[in-house]
């Protein structure tokens, strides 16, 4: 009774309520960290160094005035928002943050739902947020919003694409869908899966960074376009919900490229015994860590690189990273049947 | 009459690109441009005609106002005229005081320049650490003369400072940091992937168009036509300088962005050559109390940073002010370029093409 | 007795959306609730124990195939303001004919499938260790039904140079 309800459940809530608090604290990390890297400080004033400033920034918005465009289609545009941020969410049900631990005496693992078809899952929940900006393009009931809308989610099923083929690159290479197994997989081989196949790594870094209209590739966000982007018309939490919704993709992108690539729970060399010192650190420490590089690095990239224009955009996504995905999925078979 | 699939677009006046408050319509296909057409005169002051009611002296403050990026180059140019008509004779000092004004000048509109359009294209840091350099020749100014913007920093016959005790020394100072960082800028962008696919073969102009067009500067030299009146009729102190004057080839943006990353550091050297060869004297040549320039008329144009400043003046020799002001801009003939330049490229580009050619509001409506 | 409810909860959303899809007045309300309907045909398939189908059901079918729909319909309405307009063809007499034809031809098939014997084992299956229903579906796929799955991709394929030569400017 408790194992098939309740824990599931205690799981969940203490899930959420992390990743909606790491998502509104993203805003500050990004905030600081662009702030940093262009000489100047960030916001300092919200409580010491400007910790507290995503409360502020969360009330501001909660507190606003709530505007819909005049003839808009009201159910659609609060429904968008929404359909942007719930698959972002979850993403993370099957987002392994450790294997066994041992809490108050029960043993569990640090996953919601091991399910053995995690990675497809996921997939799956990032190919539904596509709908959120399609619904919020249409819905402002303005031309502009929504050919930027259209552009966006064109944008996003394009790189899919390519970040699909190659998430299925590390099924070949691990031979399982599940999440878990393909941690344990990195654990058999002695070797994080980023060292058996850095093109599929770097393909989905790239495709990651475009799935989630993060810099160099967010046209369709720049306020120097034209065409306001596609949230042009909201203003207030839902606003907010839509960068929230970004932020937490970059958490699932991370949280992704992290448990395929770089070992997930487990700790530099869990092979080597005289490293067994390292074990004092808990796995899903050393998980939260890894991720963190990630949006660091997320965050990096959009300080320091020029952004790609529509077309060139697209056309990086199918002329060059659709082959090389193509190549990879096609080597990685060839030598999986043959080593 | 109109396509159905066309499309009217306005730009600006108020766009957080336009450089300030410039208007661009837009008719685009899809994403192609097939014609823009600028509308201007948003900041439009009426410098001309107010100077017309402003004795010569005080005039040198209104030219601050033109090109407000790089006030001392407008100054310079505006004296330098009006000593052509008197026939005055400046000081070496004060020409070679001059010189470093104008050139720090020329660092600190390439500053901005290089800040916004690499900030319009996507790399945002670049703005900051632009602004940063930018700060610290503001802070020389602001030690030479009391004013970080609009300087009126040059007078009729000279200059009505000289440069405070250990200023020198800062500015050689302020030029060894700028050669570094202008790596540092170069390091983030030059060879960059992302800023080659934008820029190059963006906006091509071939040099016979360039000419006929008009323009001149940087987006001149950067269509491989070796035009810099700074060595073709030299002024102030550039005779005794020794500089290069760098030329680009293809003509496309990318072109035009390295001739001004190359004119910095040609700058700086400009400036250590002056710095070294200072000589001393006074800085106001003989100039009479009540400033009345014979009648007649004459052009003069200086190389500001953004390409041929021109001054046209007419004085009846009776009166106290001008009879007729004329300044050519470099940004307004500069401009007329833009919808040559856009067509046929896409909407991204247009922000990309105005960031080119550098633009001053100020200086294009006067 | 809880998958009873399960089943039956399921079962009524998906028709309740499916009948949505068809009397929705305005088309982009349509094409929503028919993704509401696939998603919930999804969870039917995990209530099933099909894991795999109800993934790719998702990732196919809601996510690519639905977002085109959902393209066309607003590329389509682009020119006018998507409002709510009664279709004066949904009421016709060949449409019933039609309705009344399929709706014989469905239960004709339900009836023949309730009077047969219960079904034998599917052949091909694996018999030992269920593995996975990736296994299995995978399996099947690429042995039993290998030349209709290449066939299939390439139909795609002609499918999609069809669309780029249909779509291509033609350059004057």
């Amino acid at each position: 009774m408790v194992e098939t309800y309740l824990v599931p459940l205690l799981k969940i809530a203490v899930l959420l309520n992390a990743v909606l608090v790491a998502v509104t604290y993203m805003v500050l990390l990004e905030r600081k960290v662009i702030a940093w890297v262009q000489v100047r400080l960030g916001p300092m004033r919200v409580g010491p160094y400007g910790v507290l400033q995503p409360i502020a920034d969360a009330l501001k918005l909660m507190l606003k005035e709530d505007i819909t465009p005049a003839r808009a289609d009201r159910f659609v545009f609060t429904l968008a928002p929404i359909v942007s941020m719930v698959p972002a969410l979850i993403a993370f049900a099957v987002i392994p943050f450790d294997d066994e631990v041992t809490l108050f005496g029960y043993k569990l693992s640090l996953v919601v739902a091991d399910v053995n078809v995690g990675l497809l899952y996921v997939v799956a929940t990032t190919s539904i947020s596509v709908y959120g900006i399609i619904l919020a393009g249409y819905a402002s009931n303005s031309k502009f919003p929504l050919l930027a809308g259209l552009r966006a989610s064109a944008q996003l099923i394009s790189y899919e694409v390519a970040v699909t083929m190659m998430l299925v690159s590390i099924v070949v290479t691990a031979g399982t869908l599940s999440m878990v197994g393909i941690v344990k997989a990195q654990l058999d081989a002695h070797l994080w899966f980023v060292f058996i196949q850095p093109v599929a790594f770097v393909i989905l870094f790239i495709g990651g960074l475009a799935e989630t209209n993060r810099a160099p590739f967010d046209l369709p966000e720049a306020e120097q376009e034209l065409t306001g982007g596609f949230h042009t018309e909201y203003s207030g939490m839902r606003f907010a919900l839509f960068f929230l919704a970004e932020y937490a993709n970059m958490i699932v992108v991370s949280a992704v490229a992290t448990t395929l690539f770089f070992g997930g729970w487990l700790r530099p060399f869990p092979n080597v015994a005289p490293l067994a010192f390292l074990d004092l650190v808990p796995g899903w420490i050393w998980f939260l860590m890894k991720t963190f590089v990630f949006l660091y690095i997320f965050i990096w990239i959009r300080a320091t690189l020029p952004r790609y224009r529509y077309d060139q955009l697209m056309r990086l996504g199918w002329k060059v990273l659709i082959p090389l995905a193509i190549a990879n999925l096609v080597v990685s078979g060839i030598l999986k049947v043959l080593l | 009459m109109f396509d159905t699939n066309e499309l009217v677009i306005n730009m600006g006046p108020q766009h957080p690109s336009t450089h300030g408050v410039l208007r661009v319509v837009l008719r685009l296909d899809g994403e192609r441009v097939i014609e823009a057409k600028v509308v201007i005169g948003y900041l439009h002051r009426g410098i001309e005609k107010l100077c017309e009611h402003r004795d010569w002296g005080q005039i040198v403050l209104i030219t601050d106002r033109m090109d407000y990026v790089a006030a001392a180059s407008n100054n310079l140019g505006y004296c330098e005229t009006v000593e052509k008509l008197m026939s005055l004779e400046v000081p070496p000092r004060a020409q070679y005081i001059r010189t470093i004004l104008a050139e720090l000048q020329r660092i600190a509109s390439h500053c901005l320049w290089l800040g916004t359009h690499a900030m319009d294209i996507g790399a945002m840091t670049v703005f900051l650490y632009a602004f940063r350099e930018r700060e610290l020749i503001l802070d020389l100014f602001e030690e030479y003369c009391g004013a970080r913007l609009t300087y009126n920093a040059m007078r009729i016959g000279g200059l009505p400072l000289d440069i405070p005790p250990r200023w020198d020394a800062k500015v050689r100072a302020f030029c060894d940091i700028l050669d570094t960082k202008v790596d540092e800028y170069e390091e983030l962008l030059t060879h960059n992937r992302i800023w080659l696919e934008r820029t190059r073969g963006v906006g091509v102009i071939g040099a016979a168009e360039a000419i006929a067009i008009g323009l001149s500067g940087p987006a001149l030299r950067g269509s491989a036509v070796p035009r810099d009146i700074r060595k073709d009729e030299p002024y102030a102190a550039y005779a005794d300088f020794a500089f290069d004057v760098p030329i680009g080839d293809a003509g496309d943006t990318y072109d035009r962005y390295l001739v001004r990353i190359e004119e910095f550091r040609q700058s700086t050297r400009i400036i250590r050559q002056a710095l070294d060869g200072l000589p001393e004297g006074p800085i106001l040549g003989k100039v009479p109390r009540l400033i009345k320039p014979p009648a007649g008329e004459t052009y003069h144009a200086i190389e500001s940073p953004k390409g041929e400043l021109g001054y046209f003046i007419v004085s009846d020799g009776k009166s106290n002010v001008p009879y007729r002001f004329r300044v050519r801009p470099p940004s307004f003939c500069n401009l007329q370029a833009l919808p040559r330049l856009v067509k046929g490229h896409l909407v991204a580009d247009v922000v990309a093409l105005i960031g080119s050619i550098d633009i001053v509001l100020g200086e294009v409506d006067r | 007795m809880l998958e009873a409810i399960v089943f039956y909860t399921l079962a009524v959303f998906t028709l309740g959306f499916g009948v949505l899809v068809i009397t929705a007045r305005n088309t982009v309300h349509s094409v929503l609730f028919l993704v509401a309907n696939f998603l919930c045909v999804a969870v039917l398939y995990v209530a099933l124990a099909a894991e795999f189908l109800a993934v790719i059901q998702v990732l196919v079918y809601a996510g690519g195939i639905v977002v085109l729909y959902l393209f066309v319909v607003m590329l389509v309405n682009l020119k006018a303001i998507p409002e709510a307009r009664v279709d004066p063809r949904r009421r016709s007499r060949l449409g019933f004919v039609l309705a009344a034809a399929l709706l014989a031809e469905v239960s004709a098939i339900l009836v023949y499938a309730g009077s047969r014997s219960p079904m034998a084992p599917a052949p091909g299956a694996p018999a030992t260790p269920a593995p996975g229903n990736t296994e299995t579906v995978g399996w099947l796929l690429y042995t039993d039904y290998l030349v209709p799955f290449e066939v299939a991709s390439v139909l795609l394929l002609v499918a999609m140079i069809g669309a780029i030569l249909l779509a291509r400017k033609q350059e004057a």
